[in-house]
């Protein structure tokens, strides 16, 4: 049972804190855990209404990931009540805290923590408060579903005794959450909140959003980053059918019709009427790698280790590569946007990842106050990190801002989203190890090579990173964020081992100039690097003429890791098979889920074709919120890092992106998916970790080696395309 | 002003004044507020956009609004609500079938198209079925999976 506070106790609490923060200077509060840290008060998550309804609010947003039914059940668990009595409100610049964005897998660590500890503070100041009422000991009272009970047979709710002023206080974090024994609604697969409406066409997405006199926007983007505008006749364009605006500002270009058919036919236009000029300013596709390599970087030393060792009686290094990556949502990015009729204030609706840091670059952009701009989360398909979310979000401000007082949906179209997101960046990794005598690494490096893997709104006083904002007459400048310090590491993520090798230097060539937009995409750096050591690791076992699973257990201590490898080889050992297979192991992040996976390749040897039929795995993501979502999650980035490498690869030429649809950038599909099994080790005891990252660099890593084992020939570059696979056979 | 036309949409007549060449997908979300196709990719590749025209699958993104006069169309919505669910609905919701959700309209409605033809499609004939139908957030084995419960269950 958590600890309950008396009345007494909790005033005298809220009184020292008031007095405590009135003298203290800025930056000394104490510290509360998770998103508490800064959104510290109790009512900013909770509200308990006298209707028996609790209204649970979050900074994190549903991006198809399950996160907000998760943290649901973390509320209710800490409550006492029944999922359905709880309301989730989330991602919302006038009602909810700001947790910066949905991204890193960190909904649960950060969110759900906050979460858990301001549910069970206000679990403690209702029982308080009950206490009072009932003339008993708060510690004599128990809960179920929101109705306490006091011995004796008397009783009341918190429906009852809630006051509108009772969570209208700093969280203290002084009540414990309950210890994962007594869980009840936590560790259970609650269905998925958003689910039924998802299957029965339920208005759930921005897309669905249908406002009193709403208009359709479309934009015509250049054809390429460094296009100028030689021309544009914007009259005819105007005069077409359900046209009621045109804008035109620099080399920004949209407009707004009456019906969305009308928008799709004057874009076509507005795209026709417009005169370019396409410089040749992109690498040579074929010279990828040597164009980012011959640009400036900044370096920095993400890990550096001396130690004693045995001497190095051999030396091997290997040079690894991947190309750019779309995030390749589903569904275009798509925003709606409502100017108020005089045009001092907007509402936009947006898929964004982080609709705080979204709301601070369009003020900037949008020369409005921060209390003038409500952005408000509403789904889109799944955008796995940071794709044209934003970019839409600011489209859609910029158009409705031409036909003030009525609301504009802003659909991108699939050229939009293909031509414009930014890319996961292409990156090289050059790593060389030392073997002792007795085949023990005693010598690790590992560089690599990468742009930015995160470039979304960020900075809250100057620039922007919202895409229309580069390309208006008074155009704002990109803002490059500090790429993210180890231990998270951005383009460097998991270029550290979690094994133990006495020596080891790993260094970040970030490079800052960027000639194809980049940045986030699930795991950031982490699929690279973990490709590149996980290769390397099995090159390395084969030279030291070992085993590649006691290779890897024979250089690890972390005990959690070694369970889930060995859960791994132990699964993948009960289904027979002929096809080579391949391992590939990784903390994500080092801080966060442990992944191992182990696939097999069929290797078509006519085409190069490279397909994965199946695929084991074993994870640990701490304490399980949900079992079922966290399936979904890693078997997801499965299925989607297996495609990643043996299916996509950004088409390009010196003018510009080649991906104008579904043609130029195929996906794995049905026939082509790998069959799943995967082992859960639960760890009731170990903080929750995120899972939607976990599995990608495992997943890539194994199919990488067991293309290894059937080719007979290691291919370092990815991805594993068929003329690729083709071409390294020769 | 283009003349009204009449079209047959989940058993219902409705009268939508538009050009006859626009794509059936708009008319169905914007005149009907029909949210359960959805805009992929505008190109007939995706899938998200799926509907049966006379029991068949198509996807509305690129059939003209003048190429299902007098043909039944049939929307994810004409299947089941959320208080009356399709079996395969159900079946959707049983396997948790959906990350982000946003193709699974389309694959309900070739599925449904399927067992309509195919009572009892093996695994490879579900597959097969969904080819054309795109999923990035890697739900396919559910997917496939919900298919299975549907024909099961019933």
């Amino acid at each position: 049972m958590a600890t309950t506070l008396t009345r007494r106790g909790l005033g005298a609490a809220a009184a020292g804190l008031t007095l405590f923060f009135s003298l203290s200077p800025a930056g000394a509060q104490t510290a509360l855990p998770g998103s508490l840290q800064t959104n510290r008060r109790l009512d900013a998550w909770l509200r308990i209404s006298a209707d028996g309804t609790v209204t649970v609010f979050t900074g994190k947003v549903e991006i198809g990931q399950g996160a907000v039914t998760a943290l649901l059940q973390m509320a209710a668990e800490e409550l006492d009540v029944a999922p359905a009595r709880i309301r989730m409100v989330s991602g919302d610049t006038a009602l909810t805290p700001d947790e910066g964005f949905t991204a890193g897998s960190q909904s649960m660590e950060y969110g759900g923590t906050a979460l858990r500890y301001a549910a069970a503070e206000a679990r403690a100041i209702l029982l308080d408060l009950a206490a009072g009422k009932l003339g008993v000991p708060a510690a004599s009272l128990t809960v179920s579903d929101g109705a306490i009970a006091a011995p004796g047979g008397a009783g009341t709710t918190y429906w009852a005794v809630a006051q509108a002023n009772s969570l209208r206080r700093e969280a203290t974090a002084s009540v414990a959450p309950k210890p994962p024994g007594q869980h009840r609604i936590v560790g259970t697969s609650l269905p998925r909140l958003d689910i039924p409406a998802k299957v029965t066409g339920g208005a759930i997405y921005v897309q669905d959003m249908r406002l009193p006199g709403m208009l359709f926007g479309r934009v015509a983007r250049p054809p390429s980053y460094g296009a100028k505008l030689v021309s544009v006749d914007l009259d005819a364009v105007r005069a077409m059918p359900g046209v009621v605006a045109v804008v035109r500002d620099g080399r920004f270009l949209g407009l707004v019709a009456e019906r969305e058919e009308q928008a799709v036919k004057a874009r076509l236009a507005l795209q026709a009427a417009a005169r370019w000029e396409v410089p040749a300013a992109l690498p040579d596709p074929a010279r990828l790698h040597e164009d980012l390599r011959a640009r400036k970087t900044d370096d920095t030393i993400a890990s550096e280790k001396r130690g004693d060792a045995p001497a190095v009686a051999r030396r091997l290094s290997a040079s690894f590569t991947k190309r750019y990556i779309a995030h390749a949502s589903i569904g275009p990015s798509a925003a709606v946007a409502h100017y108020a009729a005089d045009g001092s204030s907007v509402h936009v609706w947006s898929h964004s990842q982080g609709v705080f840091p979204l709301q601070r670059d369009l003020v900037r952009v949008l020369k409005l106050s921060p209390a003038a701009v409500v952005v408000s989360h509403a789904q889109n398909a799944g955008c796995y990190g940071h794709n044209g979310a934003d970019d839409a979000a600011l489209d859609a401000a910029l158009l409705a801002r031409a036909v003030p007082g009525r609301p504009v949906k802003l659909q991108w179209m699939r050229d939009d989203e293909f031509q414009w997101e930014p890319y996961n960046p292409a990156m090289e990794m050059a790593l060389s190890a030392g073997l002792s005598a007795e085949g023990r690494i005693v010598e690790w490096t590992h560089e690599v090579w990468s742009n930015h893997h995160n470039n979304r709104p960020l900075n809250p006083k100057e620039g922007s990173n919202l895409l229309a904002s580069w390309h208006l007459a008074e155009p704002h400048p990109p803002v490059y964020p500090r790429a993210l310090p180890q231990p998270a590491g951005s383009g460097d993520r998991n270029a550290v081992p979690l094994y133990d090798f006495p020596n080891q230097k790993v260094v970040f060539h970030l490079i800052p100039e960027a000639p194809l937009r980049t940045s986030a995409l699930r795991t950031l750096g982490a699929y690279g690097n973990v490709f590149a050591v996980e290769s390397f690791m099995d090159e390395l076992a084969a030279a030291a003429g070992a085993d590649p699973v006691a290779f890897r257990l024979a250089h690890l201590k972390d005990a959690r890791a070694r369970a889930v490898i060995e859960a791994a080889v132990k699964l993948a050992a009960e289904d027979q098979g002929e096809l080579p297979r391949g391992i590939g192991f990784a903390r994500y992040k080092n801080l966060s889920a442990y992944v191992c996976c182990i696939a097999e390749v069929a290797l078509d040897r006519d085409s190069g074709a490279v397909r994965v039929p199946r695929v084991w795995s074993a994870v640990d993501a701490g304490q399980v919120i949900t079992p079922d979502g966290l399936l979904n999650q890693i078997e997801g980035g499965i299925i989607q890092a297996v495609s990643w490498t043996v299916k996509e690869d950004l088409p390009f030429d010196v003018k510009g992106i080649l991906a104008k649809d579904w043609s130029r950038y195929p996906i794995l599909g049905f026939a082509e998916v790998p069959k799943l099994r995967t082992a859960v080790l639960n760890r009731p005891d170990e903080k929750p970790l995120g899972a939607g990252e976990a599995s990608q660099g495992p997943a890539g890593a194994a199919v990488a080696n067991a293309l290894a084992r059937a080719l007979g020939k290691r291919v370092r570059a990815l991805p594993y395309t068929a003329e690729r696979v083709k071409a390294a056979m020769a | 002003m283009p003349a009204p036309i009449t079209l047959q949409v989940n058993g219902r007549e409705a009268t939508v004044t538009a050009e006859p060449d626009t794509p059936l997908l708009y008319i169905l979300r914007n005149d009907l507020e029909l949210n359960g196709a959805k805009f992929g990719c505008g190109l007939g590749q995706c899938g998200a956009c799926t509907v049966l025209v006379e029991g068949q699958p198509v996807p509305s993104c690129v059939t003209e609004l003048q190429a299902v006069v007098g043909r039944p169309v049939t929307t994810l919505e004409g299947l089941g609500t959320p208080d009356n669910l399709h079996k395969l609905q159900r079946a959707f919701i049983a396997e948790q079938a959906a990350q982000c959700g946003y193709c699974i309209g389309g694959m309900i409605m070739e599925a449904k198209a399927l067992l309509d033809r195919n009572a009892e499609p093996t695994d490879p004939e579900i597959r097969e079925a969904l080819s054309a139908h795109l999923c990035r957030c890697g739900t396919h084995n559910r997917i496939v999976a919900a298919v299975q419960r549907a024909v099961k269950e019933g």
